[in-house]
């Protein structure tokens, strides 16, 4: 049997498939069944994709690397079901490019933050975390509230999502750009065709200044929707179709 | 005739490499003139400037001699080039690493607010890429083409194209990093980089792959040692986990932004497939195969076992592909993938350690080297090191105890142990076996400054490791406390206030550990310019003639 190795020692390109191949078999195994097993992501009713603005912020979410700190992800235990809300579901980020699960709670879980704190609350704590919370070792981002927001190719943003399949209408991606401003200016000319072409949803200024879009705005209206969009009412998680 | 070969070849490989560059010049020009934000412009002007001084450096040493990269025995000049920059790197990743260590433990100090580039958000990937990427990746070109060069007894491949891969790799971090700070990142963790650097890195990697196959080509051997099926399986599974896994389409392709291929759950396991593998791989394989020629050569005794490194070579790269899905436990990864990565990485428990005890059973019979090499000290509390991490993760992944240890600071710990103890060690014990073999010199400046940092960085990493199980496991048990009344007894921010002194602890050890490589980097930089200690030198004149230059002076 090991005379049988000397192939592999004396052959660099045989050791060479012998690794590929050892190496393949794992992947293939866990990965690829996710694309074709269907109960992997749950039917549920609510989730959609991210407006222009939201993306924007998630964007900037991302850029920071608030996914250092911050998970994005319930797990189903009592004590983080209390402490969070309803455990994550597959379905809640089914559009997310890349995922933000994260690994690691330097600060407290995200994924159901939205509507849980005012956006003053959140304007005033990404300014200066430590004004409202003494102990936090957040950083602080006041420069965000001091940045225009630029919404110039939200449209190859939108793009690049549907190609990967994310369900952006046509009249969607046309007024991408616009869009992501009249989110955060109800009284712009805009607002009505938001609402219009994003049922359900209402323009706000989220940064507490109506004059000016800024990355702030874009910032809080993103967490303000995390783990808002399941209806968890009408969700049954012991239904046989959910279980996994 | 050869001398013609050589010169046609060797024309051959400046061409080549002078055509990539020249390619990066135009594509870095355009890429510039159309950028959509502004960070990417900077981007472009960093590769253009790298590109033209690239082809400015290789018309200057090829001008005269186009065969000037394929001359001599061995091709050691790369490898002293990587010895100062792992070394350079080295010092700037635990550098970046006590800074956001600091940023915890004193926030208001270590914070400015018009510094937004200073976060903590940005600065952690600039430290995790430092020190893996830039210093372990610079360790593992370095010693993979020491190694395969002597194992070989065969020159390097491939003329400038080595250089190409080392230059390369240098740019690919210059970009990674500088594109952190101005807040490039695609978002995934030890995936960070955007996807003009993920391209660029693709083509450095296979030629890196081309190299190191042409090089066993050339071989002399019969045999390919074992230490080269540890590199070439880290160099094609790195190459296989890194192109899949920055799948990605562009917002533009001028642009910095670009949107991973997969999305929640399958991007989540495919990232973490990579990630786990990037550990698997990139810090395990690649190290091993530090181990299979430094501790061998410094002890002067064989590998321990023929046998045992056949097994656990394949067992380990076989299993450790599929442990991934250990980061997701309890998310909404379905269950039996959970349960799948769970079980493969308690399996690899067993040729971990078995890689563990054949690198420590190849000191038999010279295990009193350890009281009087401090060099080979080093190597081996490396792999004792590799022994413990290797025990504890199979431990953190069972389902139970990770749903304790998962997203505190105990995971923290746990990979710094690895890291410091196992990464550091073997990588730092390899670098100061290089210095004077590269340098042609006969020991080390000094060894008493070798104890000092084996010692100094010992400490730290005792004091790092405790204190991160120690919050870790207080965190966790926090979190999942409940009081008499059945409700939950502490807010998320009173497990924060109480991680208070351990984040102190912890930045103590860190700059132990950075002081430690800080005397490293003065001794081999000493050993390299040929110094030798004056208590040794006073020592190494014989007393007669030690009188007689008294005598002269006077």
């Amino acid at each position: 049997m090991w005379k049988f190795h000397r192939w592999f020692e004396r052959h660099s390109l045989i050791l060479l498939i012998g690794i590929l191949v050892v190496v393949s078999i794992g992947g293939l195994v866990q990965i690829t069944p996710l694309f074709f097993i269907e109960s992997t992501i749950e039917r549920v009713q609510g989730v959609r994709p991210y407006t222009p603005l939201e993306l924007a912020g998630r964007q900037i979410y991302i850029r920071e690397g608030c996914y250092v700190c911050h998970s994005q992800m319930i797990r189903p235990l009592r004590d983080e079901v209390e402490r969070y809300g309803h455990y994550s579901l597959a379905a809640e980020s089914m559009y997310d490019h890349p995922f933000q699960w994260g690994s690691k709670r330097t600060g407290p879980d995200l994924a159901r933050v939205g509507g849980r704190y005012s956006d003053e609350w959140h304007r005033a704590h990404l300014v200066d975390p430590r004004s409202v919370v003494p102990e936090s070792v957040m950083p602080p981002y006041a420069f965000l509230e001091a940045k225009e927001l630029d919404v110039s190719h939200m449209r190859a943003h939108l793009t690049a999502n549907r190609l990967l399949r994310v369900p952006y209408t046509q009249a969607q991606l046309a007024n991408a750009n616009a869009d992501a401003r009249a989110q955060a200016e109800p009284t712009g000319d805009g607002a009505y065709d938001f609402e219009k072409r994003y049922p359900g949803l209402a323009s706000r200024d989220y940064d507490g200044d109506p004059s000016r879009v800024t990355e702030m705005d874009a910032l809080i209206a993103y967490l303000q929707m995390l783990g808002t969009e399941v209806d968890f009412s009408t969700y049954q998680a012991e239904d046989p179709a959910n279980l996994r | 005739m050869a001398d013609i070969q050589v010169r046609q070849s060797a024309g051959l490989d400046v061409a080549g490499v002078g055509a990539i560059l020249a390619l990066g010049v135009v594509l870095a020009i355009f890429g510039a003139a159309w950028a959509v934000d502004a960070p990417f412009q900077t981007q472009m002007y960093t590769l253009l400037a790298a590109c033209t001084l690239g082809l400015g450096g290789l018309v200057l040493v090829c001008a005269d001699d186009p065969a000037c990269f394929s001359r001599g025995r061995y091709e050691d000049g790369v490898v002293k080039a990587g010895v100062i920059a792992a070394m350079f790197w080295g010092v700037a990743g635990l550098l970046v690493g006590v800074i956001i260590a600091a940023q915890l433990s004193f926030p208001n100090i270590f914070y400015f607010p018009d510094l937004g580039w200073t976060n903590f958000g940005r600065l952690r990937p600039l430290h995790t890429s430092a020190v893996i990427f830039a210093f372990g990746g610079n360790v593992l070109i370095a010693t993979s083409f020491y190694v395969v060069q002597r194992t070989c007894r065969a020159r390097l491949a491939g003329g400038a194209w080595p250089w190409f891969v080392f230059w390369g790799y240098q740019l690919f971090i210059l970009l990674a990093g500088t594109g952190y700070l101005m807040g490039i990142t695609e978002g995934r963790e030890y995936a960070e980089p955007p996807w003009y650097a993920d391209l660029w890195l693709t083509l450095v990697w296979v030629v890196y792959l081309l190299v190191f196959l042409a090089t066993l080509w050339k071989r002399k051997e019969p045999h390919i040692y074992v230490a080269n099926w540890f590199y070439l399986a880290f160099i094609v599974t790195i190459a296989m986990l890194h192109i899949v896994n920055n799948l990605a389409v562009p917002a533009s392709f001028t642009g910095s932004q670009s949107y991973s291929l997969f999305a929640g759950v399958q991007d989540a396991l495919t990232q973490w497939w990579y990630g786990h593998n990037a550990v698997g791989f990139f810090l395990t394989a690649g190290f091993l195969a530090i181990m299979y020629y430094f501790i061998p050569k410094q002890a002067e005794r064989p590998v321990y076992s023929y046998r045992l490194s056949i097994i656990h070579f394949w067992a380990l790269i076989f299993l450790y592909i599929w442990a991934g899905p250990h980061h997701l436990h309890y998310t909404a990864l379905p269950q039996w993938a959970q349960t799948l990565g769970m079980t493969f990485s308690i399996m690899l428990w067993m040729p971990s350690w078995g890689g563990m005890i054949n690198g420590l059973m190849t000191l038999s019979g010279a295990w009193d080297k350890l009281r009087t090499d401090p060099v080979l000290r080093m190597l081996v509390v490396s792999v004792a090191f590799y022994g413990m991490s290797t025990f504890e993760g199979p431990v953190m992944s069972i389902r139970a105890v990770n749903s304790l240890s998962h997203y505190t600071d105990w995971t923290i710990g746990h990979v710094h142990s690895g890291a410091l103890g196992w990464v550091g060690y073997v990588s730092f014990g390899a670098l100061y076996c290089l210095t004077p073999w590269l340098w042609k010199r006969e020991r080390l400046y000094s060894n008493a400054l070798v104890e000092w940092h084996f010692w100094i960085s010992t400490i730290g990493i005792v004091l790092y490791i405790t204190s991160m199980w120690v919050a870790g496991i207080m965190q966790g048990l926090m979190w999942r406390a409940y009081n008499e009344l059945g409700f939950l007894e502490y807010s998320f921010v009173e497990t924060v206030e109480a991680m208070h002194p351990y984040y102190i602890i912890r930045a103590l050890g860190g700059g132990l550990y950075l002081l430690g490589a800080l005397l490293m980097v003065y001794n081999l930089w000493r050993t390299a310019r040929g110094d030798a200690p004056a208590k040794e030198r006073a020592a190494d004149i014989p007393a007669a003639a030690q009188s007689a230059a008294t005598l002269a002076a006077e």
